[in-house]
């Protein structure tokens, strides 16, 4: 019996002068969730290829089910499945074709990887699709197939890289759905993302990467203490009233708020009470908005609280 | 334990290759366009020669044909061998499906070997369809049925052996831009620069040397004496010790290629 369901430490990794991963610490029991949190390029996608034995650490080690990802690779790759950034598919053949073999490759035999993939293709709402070509295949059905390919060998651990770019709001709550099934049966997830509300609808515990380096580690509510828990935006209708909402929000919430850009107002609040007087002071402000938000802090704002120094990208985009 | 799935079954390399064989044959069903380059050239090639010299070098059309045919024959699988082979591959690993497979625990080799072996039934079905056209054109197989299979058996193995080469420059090099530049570059004296359109005897100096250092000729020399009964020579040993010394350096040196971490 292994403690953790997959653990590297002190992963380290370069292409040429840049260093993708600088002594980067990961791990996660089994049967739980490890959302990886982090924006582009701080080294996520490496830490999969490392964990997924695509790729080699220059130094650390990591080990999946007891097993080390370099010299026992092939052991590894007996336990895991991997769902990459982009589709991992074969876009000329159907989905079933594609399910079938993988199922082949991974010596089921020919009826029961066939078993094996109707049994997916069910799962995954596919089976209307099955005689299409995948690509004919809308993006949200591209990504529930490329699971499906993931968990045809039934891995111990499944990773997850960004597995919700690029599907819209709906579409993400039903992966969320199909990710929260999967550890209920006790698969252990790595997942990747660059948002913050995702990893605190998913995750069990949260490492926070940037430039390669972990930069936070937890729970979904500590990291939420540390980073402020929830905010208030707002804009007001009137450019005007700007200040005498600003003034409403310093008084409900004891917090001078931001001006993240234009004539948006941004306050952090404790909870939702805290929202709801905070409406009901704006009201009698007279203060009339055309947004009005309450929403978990951005990766920006994270990466903010947690380093405490503006990224670049915050003004440029805000 | 769920993953129940057996770590050691006897002879997964080749089990697994020929899965992904299937894989690639599958794509090429849905999408034939790959099978066209090996062979609408030598047909264009096969057309144009016989009506357009054939009358001139030859005397007839038919008797030139016999000559050209056995060379445009070993041309087409020298082309689908080097077409397809190091693009197919080239382009494929780009793709997110070769790190999936190589997340699977399959051979590292397994997806090069299917690669490779799929494309060997794609040169038989270029030879068959060549043949076939041949025969429309008029050309008769001169000897017997077993030397004609022998002569395709040849032009076939040496094209999979000349394919090795382009499955390494294909997994070495990044941009499939770059493979095709090579494989033109290449194909142009490769399979042109030998006994395929007029006997040696009958080129310019300069071209008739490279001719004879030219592998590729030797083959044709061999397919041309097994299918219309000219004198052998030494033409097939050639070939056979062609064939075998391109595999024997391109296979694990391809291997090499597709394993290195990328």
């Amino acid at each position: 019996m292994t403690e953790y369901a997959f653990a590297a430490r002190g992963l380290v990794k370069r292409f040429g002068k840049t260093t993708a991963l600088a002594g980067v610490d990961l791990s996660a029991r089994p049967g739980s969730v490890l959302g990886v949190l982090g924006p582009n390029g701080a080294g996520k996608t490496t830490a999969i290829r490392i964990l997924a034995t695509l790729a080699r650490p220059d130094e650390g080690t990591a080990t999946v089910g007891g097993h080390d990802v370099v010299r026992e690779a092939a052991r590894v790759r007996r336990l895991i499945g991997l769902t990459g950034q982009g589709s991992m598919l074969d876009e000329e053949l159907t989905g079933p074709a594609n399910l079938v073999l993988i199922g082949r490759l991974l010596d089921l035999g020919k009826a029961g990887a066939t078993d094996r993939a109707h049994e997916l293709l069910e799962r995954f709402e596919l089976t209307e699709a099955a005689r299409r070509p995948v690509s004919t295949y809308s993006g949200g059905m591209k990504r529930r197939l490329d699971l499906a390919a993931s968990l045809v060998g039934r891995p111990h651990v499944v990773f997850l890289d960004e597995p919700s770019v690029g599907l819209d709001p709906g579409k993400r709550e039903e992966l969320w759905r199909m990710v929260r099934e999967l550890t209920a049966e006790g698969t252990t997830v790595l997942l990747t993302t660059q948002y913050l509300e995702e990893a605190d609808a998913l995750a069990d515990a949260i490492t926070v990467i940037d430039h390669g380096r972990v930069i936070a580690d937890g729970t979904p509510a500590e990291l939420k203490r540390v980073v402020g828990g929830q905010a208030v935006s707002l804009r007001p209708t009137d450019p005007a009233l700007v200040p005498t909402a600003a003034l409403a929000m310093e008084r409900v919430t004891g917090r001078a708020p931001d001006h993240p850009g234009g004539h948006t107002l941004t306050v952090p609040v404790d909870g939702d009470d805290t929202a709801w007087e905070l409406a009901r002071a704006l009201r009698e402000a007279d203060v009339r908005v055309t947004e009005f938000s309450l929403h978990l802090p951005s990766l920006d704002e994270v990466f903010f609280a947690l380093t405490g120094a503006s990224r670049k990208t915050h003004e440029e985009t805000a | 334990m769920s993953a129940t799935v057996s770590t050691h079954r006897p002879a997964a390399l080749p089990r697994h290759g020929l899965v992904l064989a299937r894989r690639s044959l599958a794509k090429t069903l849905r999408n034939p366009g790959s099978l066209v380059n090996g062979v609408i050239t030598p047909a264009i090639f096969l057309v144009l020669f016989v009506y357009l010299f054939g009358g001139s070098v030859a005397g007839s059309t038919d008797a030139y044909l016999q000559y050209l045919f056995p060379g445009v024959m070993v041309m087409g699988a020298g082309i689908a061998g080097m077409l397809s082979s190091g693009l197919t591959i080239n382009i494929d690993m780009k793709k997110g499906v070769y790190d999936r497979f190589r997340s699977l625990p399959i051979g590292r080799s397994a997806p090069l070997l299917g690669s490779v072996l799929a494309d060997l039934v794609r040169y038989v079905i270029t030879v068959l369809i060549l043949f076939a056209i041949g025969f429309l054109m008029g050309f008769r197989v001169e000897t017997d049925a077993g030397s004609a299979i022998a002569a395709s058996a040849l032009a076939i193995g040496f094209g999979f052996a000349l394919s090795w080469v382009m499955v390494f420059l294909g997994v070495l090099m990044r941009d499939e831009n770059a493979v095709m530049a090579v494989t033109f570059i290449a194909i142009l004296p490769l399979l042109l620069g030998t006994s395929m359109a007029a006997p040696v005897e009958t080129l310019p100096d300069w071209l008739r040397s490279w001719a004879g250092i030219n592998p590729v000729t030797h083959v044709m020399d061999a397919a041309r004496a097994l299918l219309t009964g000219t004198p052998v020579g030494d033409a097939v040993t050639w070939t056979l010790a062609w064939s075998a010394g391109l595999v024997a350096v391109f296979a694990p040196l391809s291997v090499w290629a597709f394993n290195r971490e990328r």
